[in-house]
């Protein structure tokens, strides 16, 4: 009886969501706005609101634990590191580096892609073939071991971060827009512009572009997610910024050594690189959903 | 008004010589346009029908140079608009014409308009494009809607292209089309996507609008309603070849084309009664590989064994009135 009920309920339910003509809310992704606003505002504030400098030690108080372990003290809330240095401090400072990276690189390799994908798309025929070809070869490439390679002719550091993730980054861009500008510019609109006598440039860029900017800023910001754990992996393996910087993938790698007495030093930073990312996918699926035309959700 | 310098004595506008354009696939050449000549006089509004493939759409792409590349080529012949061949032009010279001189109204209005950009804006591009804003860019988007009859321009121009009705949009690109008070207007299809009611208004505008500005219309559709109602003279199209040229009059009184025939028996009459509405039997050719002799001899009820064998020459029967088909020939 009870399941016959649940049944039918579902059922009505189901019903009324179609026929009463209310458009479905889409769920705001409250634990994605939180984790991102967490970022943001580290990223903002980090001068104001992170206790200690980031680079002092204080070798008298050296790894202390967190504040609610025996010994820790409330003065530093996540505990010290074997050079006495704040971790909080340099967590919150780490956000900045994190978000100097991502943001580096997908403009770098962002512009590259979308630049070749539109020329790509646009133009067709043999400049398409060749382009996408290239693409083709460099997704090819194992990304990573091009990125140790790279980091370590160039000398490890931030900018060569930005430089090879961008180098390597672009194919995903390229074949993204391409795919996009290869539908859009068979649209009557295009069509119309050229009737009006618009060049290929401007249709390009005022007519095409336009269009593809939703995907972009999806794919952008999923991407950033991944630029941050990737930086982190640099970092950690030794390759990417380099000591005493705050990155926190560095922190995790510099506390490697302690974990069986000072848990905190490499707990606290795998929580920030957790939290980042997690904000910036989660923000980012959620864009997807809203921008999505197919999507009747607002 | 209008720059005199390079008219011709005898009021022709265009003139299209012999034009081919192939398409390029896989399966071979598609020979879409094959040969088709004839010419616009000043002011005068021309039909262009046929069926689905036949070429017409094609012909105008190829008076814009605008046949999709690289499938598709113009691999002969002349176009000759105010006497100068617009196959030797430049791109940019092309570019230059188009959207001013030669302009042209889409099939589709409610994809043709990008839905990014405010309907204002887009009327103002063909203006900008070409250099031709005087004072205010908006005042001349207003005017240009006033023009074609929509609605409170003023606050129209900050709408979307979704806020717009199909006619309005199709009022719209007609705008788009005349802002520049061009010499030559392609219309193909403009109404096909509308209502009957809307159709109708946007013919009669067309009409209205044509003969304030003057310009020579082409109108491309398969319509003869369309074409009865604001027509001059009529090109029948069947594949890639023009088989009769007519004016409006002499096309549905005496067509002399089997193919006309075929058409203008098609239509349904409101109030006459017959068992059924007849239909050309048959498909047309396929353009890959074309009959040798008249393309529409296969369909065709009265066709001689000399039609499977060559073309027929293009006959005058009387002024304006030519067409390409052996009933007419001497021998």
């Amino acid at each position: 009886m009870g399941k016959i009920w649940l049944f039918k309920k579902n059922r009505l339910e189901k019903k009324n969501d179609i026929s009463s003509g209310k458009k479905v809310r889409l769920k705001i992704p409250y634990l994605g706005f939180t984790c991102l606003a967490l970022f943001f505002f580290a990223v903002i504030f980090a001068d104001v609101i992170s206790p200690y400098d980031p680079y002092e030690g204080d070798l008298i108080n050296i790894t202390l634990p967190p504040f609610w372990q025996d010994g820790g003290t409330t003065a530093h809330l996540l505990g010290t590191d074997m050079l006495g240095r704040d971790v909080l401090s340099r967590l919150i400072h780490g956000s900045r580096i994190s978000f100097l990276i991502s943001v580096g690189c997908i403009s770098f390799y962002g512009s590259i892609g979308i630049i070749l994908g539109l020329i790509s798309g646009f133009f067709g025929g043999r400049t398409d073939m060749a382009i996408m070809r290239l693409t083709d070869f460099w997704m090819s490439l194992p990304g990573i071991i091009v990125l140790f390679m790279l980091a370590s002719v160039y000398g490890p550091s931030a900018k060569t971060l930005i430089i090879t993730f961008g180098i390597m980054g672009w194919p995903n861009y390229a074949r993204i827009v391409r795919g996009e500008c290869l539908s859009l510019r068979e649209r009557d609109f295009v069509r119309l512009a050229r009737v009006a006598g618009c060049g290929n440039l401007r249709i390009m860029f005022s007519h095409i572009f336009p269009n593809i900017m939703n995907t972009i800023i999806i794919v952008a910001t999923i991407d950033v997610g991944g630029i941050i754990v990737l930086t982190a992996t640099m970092s950690f393996l030794g390759l990417g910024t380099q000591p005493p910087s705050c990155d926190w993938g560095l922190m995790l790698a510099e506390g490697r050594q302690y974990i069986t007495y000072a848990w905190w030093l490499v707990t606290f930073p795998g929580v920030a690189i957790v939290v980042a990312v997690l904000g910036f996918n989660l923000t980012g699926d959620w864009i997807r959903k809203i921008l999505d035309p197919k999507q009747k959700l607002r | 008004m209008k720059n005199s310098t390079t008219e011709t004595k005898d009021n022709t506008l265009l003139e299209v010589k012999d034009v081919r354009t192939s398409f390029f696939t896989r399966e071979g050449e598609v020979k879409a346009v094959d040969g088709v000549s004839f010419s616009i006089r000043r002011g005068e509004v021309v039909g262009l029908v046929g069926e689905s493939g036949c070429g017409k759409s094609v012909t105008c792409l190829s008076i814009m140079r605008l046949v999709p590349q690289p499938a598709g080529e113009i691999i002969s012949g002349e176009i000759l608009f105010k006497n100068e061949n617009l196959l030797e032009k430049s791109e940019d010279e092309m570019r230059q014409l188009r959207g001013d001189r030669i302009s042209m109204i889409l099939q589709d209005p409610m994809v043709s308009l990008n839905q990014l950009f405010t309907v204002g804006y887009q009327l103002g591009e063909p203006l900008k494009y070409h250099n031709k804003v005087t004072g205010s860019l908006k005042d001349m988007c207003i005017d240009i809607l006033k023009k074609v009859r929509v609605p409170s321009p003023e606050s129209r121009i900050n709408n979307y292209p979704f806020e717009f009705s199909g006619g309005m949009c199709q009022r719209a690109l007609i705008g788009m089309g005349i802002a520049n008070d061009p010499d030559l207007l392609i219309a193909d299809e403009p109404t096909t996507a509308l209502d009957v009611t809307i159709q109708a208004q946007i013919l009669k505008l067309m009409k209205d609008i044509q003969r304030e500005t003057n310009a020579s219309v082409i109108l491309i559709t398969h319509d003869l309603a369309c074409i009865a109602q604001i027509c001059s003279r009529v090109l029948v199209m069947y594949a890639g070849r023009i088989v009769e040229k007519a004016p409006i009059k002499t096309f549905y009184k005496k067509p002399a084309h089997p193919y006309s025939i075929g058409l203008i028996e098609s239509v349904p009459v409101l109030g006459r009664r017959s068992k059924r509405l007849y239909s050309i039997g048959g498909q047309p050719p396929n353009l890959l590989d074309p009959p040798p002799g008249c393309r529409f001899a296969p369909r065709c009820t009265k066709a001689k064994k000399v039609c499977f064998e060559s073309y027929p020459p293009q006959i005058t029967l009387e002024e304006d009135h030519d067409v390409s088909c052996w009933l007419y020939s001497e021998d």
